[in-house]
């Protein structure tokens, strides 16, 4: 920070009349690609307020002429739907919770005796779970969607929350914040006759809140968008999540562009607001993953 | 999205800090608690990643009907008519191979490029830089569902955006972008660059913050350009970065499914339809599970390939 001011008063002491012209046209720049990045959002969101006519009419209005709610209340509507929006966004929330929860109690504790206890075995199954990082994720899909069949689990939320949890990217990402934790914390406590499992939940859970937040908000923007594997293994309108309901919704209103972009905009709105919320999280996991590499 | 770690630092515990603190004996209990805790998680894993990677090899090896009764043995049967001209796979599944192929090579350089040159714009320090970088990043927190469904409304051929502005700028405003081609190249490579840009670009810029900024120093003292600064320090600093970012953004590139689900459907014809889209409908669709996952592993070998080459470049180039 201290470096920031530093430099901005060493360029501005020595600033030309020619900068500030290009210091304009660089920030014109850097907004018209903002503009780039938001626009498309923001189409999405004034034609979901839109009648259908206005979203297909040309010159486009980028503020609706006539503002409604029909394409809400038309993907909201109770009752028999071959597209229930709001059966499927709470499916999707029950969803993304529910395997947030999964990974974040199995990973933490496989990662905690991977980084701090000593036993038979353990650089085996490091090594194991750390070698299938790089099986890529559709040479699972015949066998997974085999055996969640067989566990009775095709058609039901649990295909979408339990098989994800068992990706390896958890495990390994708490495990190296483990590995940088200071032994003593756990010496003294079991000096005092703590066990680990008391260590686990008093000591080390409480010291790695950024590590889980992190985690945490991965796993809930992974599960929440996910597409391809509920596609397959979810069928029936009413267990839909959102993603696979969003490719029903637009074969099924394939010219009412209000509402297909209505079901986008409650789509978007959670992991929007989760990234808003979180972005420090959502920055730092996405950045660290490279930098690991 | 963030699966490809590499492990780098494998730190041991010293010989000291092991759990028997202060030469007391561990217990039974304790022998066993590092398998308690591992226990929830090797559930997982062993149901859902250990079992299936050899069960789908099993899968494979037969003519695996999921609705029918019998599934004979075929040995490599699946895997032969995968590599014989005129048999019923062979034809579908290389002009997927090829979908695959030709998406990647067109969105790859560009995500590769235009990520590192907003970067380094961002790398400065100015006001709002974060504003920006969060706007940039915004769209990819998205999923390839919203995107897609996002997509095929601005490209329609006739109530599109990208159509309307083109002809406002006096260009063709009819082009069918979701079912001709090459229209339709452009309509899964474009909003996949917009959609991932802003993951390559924070992970360029935490690489950037990493570099030394004294070597910055040292080449400016040394008479060195801008340009030359660019090329003697920031590109070798940011060298493990980039292979990062290359062998990512191709793996990412060859799992391409959504956007060709969506926008294009796989149109024109099934040119359009990747190698992950047509062994999904294979397998899971149409229920030939054997062939499926016979074209699932000739695929991962073929990025296993690729991934192989990519490291050893580098391995050579760093000698």
């Amino acid at each position: 920070m201290e470096r920031a001011t530093a430099r901005i008063e060493h360029k501005e002491s020595r600033r030309e009349p020619g900068q500030l012209a290009r210091l304009i046209l660089s920030y014109a720049g850097l907004i018209l690609l903002t503009l780039v990045f938001v626009a498309p959002l923001l189409w999405m969101l004034s034609t979901s307020f839109k009648t259908n006519l206005e979203a297909t009419q040309l010159p486009p209005n980028w503020l609706p002429e006539k503002f409604t709610t029909e394409a809400y209340s038309t993907i909201f509507s109770t009752g028999e739907s071959q597209t229930p929006v709001l059966r499927w966004f709470l499916n999707s929330i029950v969803a993304a919770s529910a395997h947030t929860v999964l990974v974040l109690a199995t990973a933490s504790t496989a990662a905690y005796a991977l980084a701090r206890m000593n036993f038979p075995g353990r650089n085996f199954l490091f090594v194991a779970i750390i070698t299938t990082l790089f099986i890529p994720q559709f040479v699972f899909l015949m066998p997974n969607y085999l055996i969640v069949d067989t566990l009775g689990w095709l058609d039901t939320l649990l295909a979408v929350i339990v098989p994800g949890a068992a990706g390896a990217f958890g495990v390994f990402f708490l495990r190296q914040f483990f590995l940088s934790m200071p032994h003593e914390l756990e010496e003294a406590a079991l000096v005092d006759g703590a066990n680990r499992y008391q260590i686990f939940l008093r000591i080390i859970l409480p010291l790695s809140k950024a590590p889980l937040a992190t985690l945490a908000v991965l796993s809930f923007l992974v599960n929440w968008n996910d597409f391809l594997w509920p596609v397959y293994v979810l069928f029936s309108p009413e267990n839909l999540t959102l993603p696979p309901g969003l490719s029903i919704l637009q074969n099924a209103y394939s010219t009412d562009y209000a509402v297909v972009m209505a079901g986008g905009v409650v789509a978007s709105i959670p992991v929007l607001l989760v990234f808003i919320l979180a972005q420090k999280y959502v920055i730092q996991g996405v950045s660290r993953s490279g930098l690991k590499g | 999205m963030a699966t490809q770690n590499v492990e780098r630092t494998e730190a041991q515990p010293s010989p000291r800090k092991r759990f028997d603190v202060g030469g007391r004996k561990p217990s039974d209990a304790s022998l066993l608690t590092p398998y308690v805790f591992m226990a929830p998680y090797l559930v997982l894993f062993g149901v859902f990643i250990l079992v299936p990677v050899f069960y789908g090899l099993w899968i494979s090896l037969h003519n695996w009907d999921y609705l029918l009764p019998g599934k004979p043995w075929v040995g490599l049967k699946n895997y032969v008519d995968l590599f014989t001209p005129g048999s019923t796979t062979y034809e579908p599944f290389w002009q997927s191979m090829e979908a695959t192929g030709k998406f990647t090579l067109y969105s790859v350089p560009l995500l590769v490029l235009i990520p590192l040159l907003i970067a380094l714009v961002l790398n400065r320090e100015f006001l709002g830089r974060n504003f920006f970088r969060t706007m940039y990043f915004a769209p990819y927190v998205l999923g390839v569902a919203v995107i897609g469904i996002l997509w095929r409304y601005l490209l329609d051929t006739n109530v599109g955006l990208v159509n309307y502005y083109l002809g406002q700028l006096g260009l063709p405003d009819n082009i069918p972008w979701t079912n001709e081609l090459p229209w339709g190249w452009v309509a899964l490579v474009g909003p996949t660059v917009w959609w991932t840009l802003g993951f390559n670009t924070v992970i360029y810029l935490a690489g950037l913050q990493d570099i030394d900024p004294a070597l910055y120093d040292a080449a400016k003292v040394d008479g060195a350009n801008r340009w030359r600064r660019f090329l003697h320090v920031t590109l070798p600093g940011l060298r493990p970065i980039l292979v990062f970012v290359i062998t990512v953004t191709i793996l990412a590139s060859a799992n391409v499914f959504g956007q060709a689900y969506l926008i294009t459907e796989g149109a024109p014809g099934d040119e359009t339809q990747t190698a992950i889209m047509y062994l999904a409908e294979e397998g899971l669709r149409n229920f030939n599970m054997g062939s499926a996952a016979a074209m699932s592993y000739v695929l991962a070998f073929f990025l296993a390939v690729i991934s192989v080459v990519n490291f050893v470049l580098i391995r050579y180039r760093e000698d």
